[in-house]
């Protein structure tokens, strides 16, 4: 399967690259991990007439946890997994998507940012960045914008980047000292898109009740998707087994996957919520809570 | 297009379609046929070459071009002066392959994972390879054969 043709264009900046999306509109795509994009072109599901290779924009290139943590357009996941700082218990939900996605070979060349823009049913990076509530940067005609997550993730393989954009970083929050999170895929092989996951990210107050929590389901809708109920749910409230099963009902609720061979409808439903009561219990107990 | 790559030590220059794939350059212009094209999905891991000296990637999904002016080492390139890699000598010992399909790939992701963890433990190992299939049911001896490769690259007289 060999992809159709396109002219390629290598881009030596963030300015020139935008230059040339604009010069293009839609029929260019942006081309950085092309780990998603590359496999799509060779069945024929997209055919860009240009791709403008952002993989030579250096400052780019960048993963900076001065602050926040940000995460530049060709950062590759495995400058995630192998950095120092993702073994705090703050970051474990980053640190467990780190491990998680696609396969390890492919996470060499794989992007987050890339990840994000593809917006895939059954992401990893786009289900972790709702529950931590990440910010993409995106540089337009006008100078560059902020898009909280969920603005971002329109729909399927559908984002708020438009034609003639491009999104340059992506921003996690710090989180607060007695935070902690957890990603629980289940997938049919490495390297296969889940069946049902669930990104947790959970921060307690001095006192032990919870003051922030970020919920997000893949595979349960045209993108992934945030389970509102189920943190409201929980904020305010004492980690409990009661809290923890009422959340995973919500998200059970809350899923709306489409039934293929890895399994049907009723299964995914009731794997989004054991997944979410797993991540919470796995959050907590990284947290030294029992619940 | 025009690109340059040097692949095991060696510049090729040739003129290629922006759409040619990594794997299918290394095999049709270069004539190296070593580097296999298995699941042509980017799925099974036979095409794995290492790029720039550390990096493993998939060569069917990255495109020739994306590789100019870079460094690509096959698997013709492991041995030198006649004398087997000692992941090549690992696979060999520790009979790490029936078919062998798989094994370029496997040797160039082993390669790769063995710059970043030099002493792998058995889980590093398996995780590391997680992304590479054998369909000979021949993974415990791939393991076997990585540990001693990793043994013997630590200690490279030992290794003679």
């Amino acid at each position: 399967m060999i992809p159709a043709a396109f002219d390629y264009i290598r881009a030596q900046s963030a300015d020139e690259a935008l230059a040339h999306l604009q010069q293009h509109g839609a029929d260019a795509r942006v081309l950085a991990g092309g780990q998603s994009l590359i496999p799509a072109m060779r069945f024929r599901l997209a055919r860009p007439a240009v791709l403008v290779d952002i993989n030579h924009v250096r400052d780019l290139d960048y993963v900076r946890t001065n602050g926040a943590l940000r995460i530049g357009a060709i950062a590759r996941d495995t400058a995630i997994e192998r950095a120092p700082w993702i073994r705090e218990t703050k970051w474990s939900l980053l640190q467990d998507v780190s491990r998680v996605v696609a396969d390890p070979v492919v996470r060499q060349m794989a992007t987050v940012v890339g990840s994000l823009c593809h917006n895939d049913p059954a992401g990893d990076w786009t289900t972790a960045a709702l529950a931590a509530r990440a910010e993409v940067t995106v540089r337009g005609k006008d100078g560059n914008r902020s898009v909280s997550i969920d603005d971002f993730l329109v729909d399927s393989f559908t984002t708020a980047v438009q034609e003639g954009e491009m999104a340059l970083a992506v921003h996690f929050p710090t989180p607060g000292d007695r935070t902690a999170g957890s990603y629980q895929k289940v997938e049919r092989k490495v390297g296969d898109y889940a069946t049902a996951a669930a990104a947790i990210q959970v921060s307690l107050r001095p006192e032990g009740t919870i003051a922030q929590v970020g919920i997000a389901l893949s595979a349960a809708g045209p993108c992934a998707v945030r389970v509102t109920e189920a943190e409201d749910l929980l904020v305010g409230q004492a980690p409990s087994a009661e809290a923890i099963r009422a959340a995973a009902d919500a998200a059970s609720r809350r899923s709306e996957p489409q039934a293929d061979l890895r399994g049907s409808v009723e299964y995914k439903k009731h794997l989004a919520g054991v997944l979410v009561a797993r991540g919470l219990r796995q959050a907590l107990g990284r947290l030294g809570v029992q619940a | 297009m025009k690109v340059s790559i040097t692949v095991n030590g060696v510049a090729y220059e040739r003129d290629v379609e922006p759409r040619t794939l990594l794997a299918y350059f290394l095999r049709e212009a270069c004539g190296l046929t070593g580097t296999h094209i298995g699941c042509d999905t980017s799925s099974c891991g036979c095409c794995v070459v290492v790029l720039d000296g550390d990096t493993a990637v998939k060569s069917c999904a990255m495109f020739a071009v994306q590789a100019d002016g870079r460094e690509v080492l096959t698997v013709e390139g492991l041995a030198q002066g006649g004398a087997l890699h000692p992941l090549q000598q690992g696979f060999w010992d520790q009979h790490g392959l029936q078919c062998g399909y798989c094994t370029p790939g496997m040797l160039l992701t082993s390669y790769a994972m063995l710059k970043h963890t030099p002493e792998p433990s058995e889980a590093d190992i398996r995780e590391g390879l997680a992304g590479n299939l054998c369909r000979c049911t021949g993974y415990q001896n791939i393991v076997k054969a990585v540990q001693q490769a990793a043994g013997a690259m630590r200690q490279p007289a030992a290794a003679k």
